[in-house]
């Protein structure tokens, strides 16, 4: 046995005892780092994906338009302290690859100017990849005065693409669904 | 040696009274108090879940309308509606107190304070006053966890009730009230306490091994505590940002989980069990360190294949990370996420797998001697493989459609964490209990505690798997007449396991009474490690000359 003054140095050491602490602390600040970047990079990775239902933004369809035809329904849904209604377009049936125009009409039903903003997805998840849009109210807020009904463009087109994903063989029908939400009222 | 340390014994200060627990710095002390604490805890957060039983004995509801008119003073049919909200919030708070109240303080801040640096040859933690920060910031946390029972928390209703998991907008526009704040601070608290820990023993191990302590020659328990203060290294900060979140999604108008503001109520899902999973190994993990030292004591044989039960922990505490969303199969993940995280989450059987069988191997031909910890010992290995084989089942996403959220869950995580975990702790309790206080307790008693437990905790999940399996979901106050049955043989296991809690103090109690006699070493040949070679109780400083590892 070798007899040692109490606390100093046990083993020869490579790195002090504080050195090991702020190497921990540093990768404790790493972390809380990471989760917060998490909030962009999971933005992102759902917009590039397509993850979740996620649809895509385009500028025109290059991909042409194949045979097999796909329907598509439109949804919509309002936050409960939304005066709003909005009636969503019918359902229509096409060749995928089309570029459609459809409408969806919202009315303020309140006796004051409202601003709301729409989110968005599509089922089944894994067609998001595949939806594309060209023009959609629902890049930017919108505000409607008191008893006002307007008409809200969205313009898209399906990729063919999807043609070749296994998953959505079966699939004839994919739906579209828009929340949307007082701007106003906030998240508090 | 042991001449030398009383020798030096006087040169050290010694605060006695209120200043030696308050002020102290001594690894001991502290691994004292969060033993104690976990006590405290544990029988608070056990006081929570027997009224739910009690509530869940029968259909209806029989008991929380009166809680909440007793405690929140609710009257007529708003004592209805509290006392249902009282057992949201009841769920809450015996979950987070199970998990940062009790198993933790008493795995982590208990045996791993009292035995990781004993055991590694040091004279005590790297950081004794940072220690001491560690232990103190628990009390607070605690202290905040239970006002928050006492202030509004959803609409009209007291109290956090958002399950551990704190959930997005549950837990932000679901419950206004003060309570979830207080509730998050609580785990801010907690989890600094934690990683102030974890910095502490990453340190002491790292660095203050006795002369020829090398890593591979380091018992399992301190390995066990060494991944889990890493675990928690990683994890934890993940948690703090995800909670911070929601208090500024809360209080200050931000919007990382509201969708009206563009933020995504699953991104707080991915976050929470980023750390969630993660934490259901640091759980475990030490338990798993303890057991196989008992395991090898008690068969008189070192542990069969020492190596890989190491690299087996540090495997679990690799894999443990890129598993997490098998908790979230139902959030629409796309098939191929979902193939990744069933495949991710079945592999985990394999380094589990093998722990278990070189406790098995090493046992086998081994001159066994059931002592008590040896009871509880095995008493762990055969629950957490019951909880372990509901957990593969559980892996399979298509089956997890089924069982999601149902009663089989929760049978599934109290057999590997309620039932294994705790079973750990009192194995290790009394495997040191002559070490830690110098006199030995009553092993009939302490064998009568075990059986009543083990034969209570069974009674109290194992039925939970058929209503699990029969669509019973958690989580609500009062169910349909047809899983009466098996929810009435469940309480009657409370009551069975209550009886074995109150054996438990009765132990403790008789054995500072009688302060029966024991020896450096109760257990004989088979218990290797340095702590044995100490006094029992050790020194106030021990290892002044530090031992020499062959």
């Amino acid at each position: 046995m070798v007899s040692l003054d109490t606390v100093s140095s046990p083993t020869p050491q490579k790195r002090s005892n504080l050195s090991i602490a702020i190497i921990c602390a540093g990768i404790v600040l790493g972390m809380v780092g990471l989760s917060y970047a998490a909030v962009p990079l999971y933005q992102l990775f759902c917009q590039v994906t397509g993850f979740g239902g996620t649809t895509q933004v385009s500028a025109g369809n290059v991909n042409g338009i194949i045979d097999r035809t796909m329907s598509v329904r439109f949804d919509s849904n309002i936050s409960s302290d939304l005066q709003w209604t909005v009636k969503p377009a019918p359902t229509m049936t096409d060749k995928i690859g089309v570029v459609q125009v459809v409408n969806y009409v919202a009315t303020n039903t309140s006796d004051k100017e409202i601003t709301a903003t729409a989110t968005f997805n599509v089922a089944p998840d894994i067609a998001g990849a595949y939806f594309n849009k060209i023009e959609c109210f629902c890049f930017t807020e919108q505000t409607l005065a008191p008893g006002e009904s307007v008409e809200m463009p969205i313009t898209f087109f399906l990729d063919p693409d999807l043609d070749g994903v296994p998953e959505l063989d079966t699939v004839r029908e994919i739906t579209l669904s828009y929340t949307f939400f007082n701007v106003d009222t906030g998240s508090s | 040696m042991a001449e030398a340390v009383a020798g030096q014994q006087g040169a050290h200060d010694h605060p006695t009274g209120w200043r030696r627990y308050v002020y102290s710095t001594n690894h001991k002390d502290i691994g004292t108090m969060y033993l104690y604490f976990a006590i405290f805890a544990g029988i608070f957060g056990g006081v929570l879940s027997g009224l739910m039983r009690w509530e869940l004995a029968e259909p209806g509801i029989q008991v929380f309308h009166g809680l909440a008119s007793m405690v929140y003073g609710f009257e007529g049919d708003a004592a209805i509606d509290g006392g249902k909200e009282m057992f949201n919030v009841f769920t809450t708070a015996h979950g987070l107190i199970m998990v940062f109240f009790m198993v933790m303080p008493a795995l982590i801040g208990g045996f791993g304070n009292w035995f990781v640096p004993i055991m590694i040859g040091a004279p005590d933690m790297a950081f004794p006053r940072m220690n001491n920060i560690s232990f103190w910031l628990l009390p607070a946390a605690f202290t905040l966890l239970l006002m928050s029972l006492f202030f509004e928390g959803a609409p009209g209703s007291f109290g956090a009730g958002i399950g551990w998991t704190a959930y997005a907008p549950l837990s932000t526009t679901g419950s206004p009230g003060p309570a979830v704040d207080f509730a998050i601070l609580s785990l801010h608290l907690a989890g600094a306490s934690s990683i102030l820990g974890a910095i502490n023993f990453i340190t002491t191990i790292f660095n203050m091994r006795a002369p020829g302590m090398t890593m591979h020659k380091m018992p399992l328990f301190p390995w066990s505590v060494l991944v889990t203060a890493f675990l928690l290294l990683l994890s934890l900060p993940v948690l703090a940002g995800a909670i911070t979140m929601l208090l500024t999604d809360r209080n200050f108008g931000t919007a990382f989980f509201s969708p009206e503001g563009g933020g995504d109520p699953i991104l707080y899902q991915h976050l929470f069990w980023f750390f969630g999973h993660p934490e259901v190994y640091v759980l475990i993990l030490p338990a798993f360190g303890i057991v196989s030292h008992i395991v090898s004591t008690f068969s008189k044989k070192p542990i069969f294949g020492y190596l890989g039960m190491v690299y087996a922990m540090v495997a679990i505490g690799f894999v443990g990370f890129v598993v997490w969303a098998h908790h979230m199969y139902t959030t629409g993940l796309s098939l191929d996420v979902q193939r990744y995280f069933v495949a991710a989450t079945m592999v985990i059987a394999v380094p589990t797998g093998v722990k278990i069988f070189s406790w098995i191997a090493t046992m086998w031909g081994g001159s066994i001697t059931f002592r008590t910890p040896m009871l509880w010992a095995l008493g762990f290995i055969f629950l957490f493989t019951v909880g372990g084989v509901t957990g593969v089942v559980l892996a399979n996403a298509g089956a997890d459609r089924a069982l999601h959220d149902t009663y089989y869950v929760v049978a599934h995580f109290h057999y590997t964490m309620s039932l294994g975990a705790t079973f750990g702790v009192f194995a290790g309790w009394y495997y040191w209990y002559p070490k830690m206080f110098g006199h030995m307790y009553n092993e009939f008693l302490a064998n009568i505690h075990f059986w009543l437990t083990f034969i209570g905790v069974n009674m109290v999940f194992f039925p939970q798997h058929f209503l699990g399996l029969a669509g019973m979901p958690r989580r609500y106050v009062d169910y349909p007449d047809a899983f009466a049955f098996w929810n009435y043989i469940s309480s009657l296991g409370y009551l069975v396991t209550l009886v074995g809690v109150t054996v438990f103090v009765w132990v403790i109690v008789e054995a500072r009474l009688k302060k029966r006699a024991t020896t450096d070493n109760p257990w004989g040949e088979g218990a290797t490690t340095l702590e044995w070679t100490l006094t029992s109780p050790p020194p106030f400083h021990q290892f002044e000359t530090l031992p020499r590892i062959k």
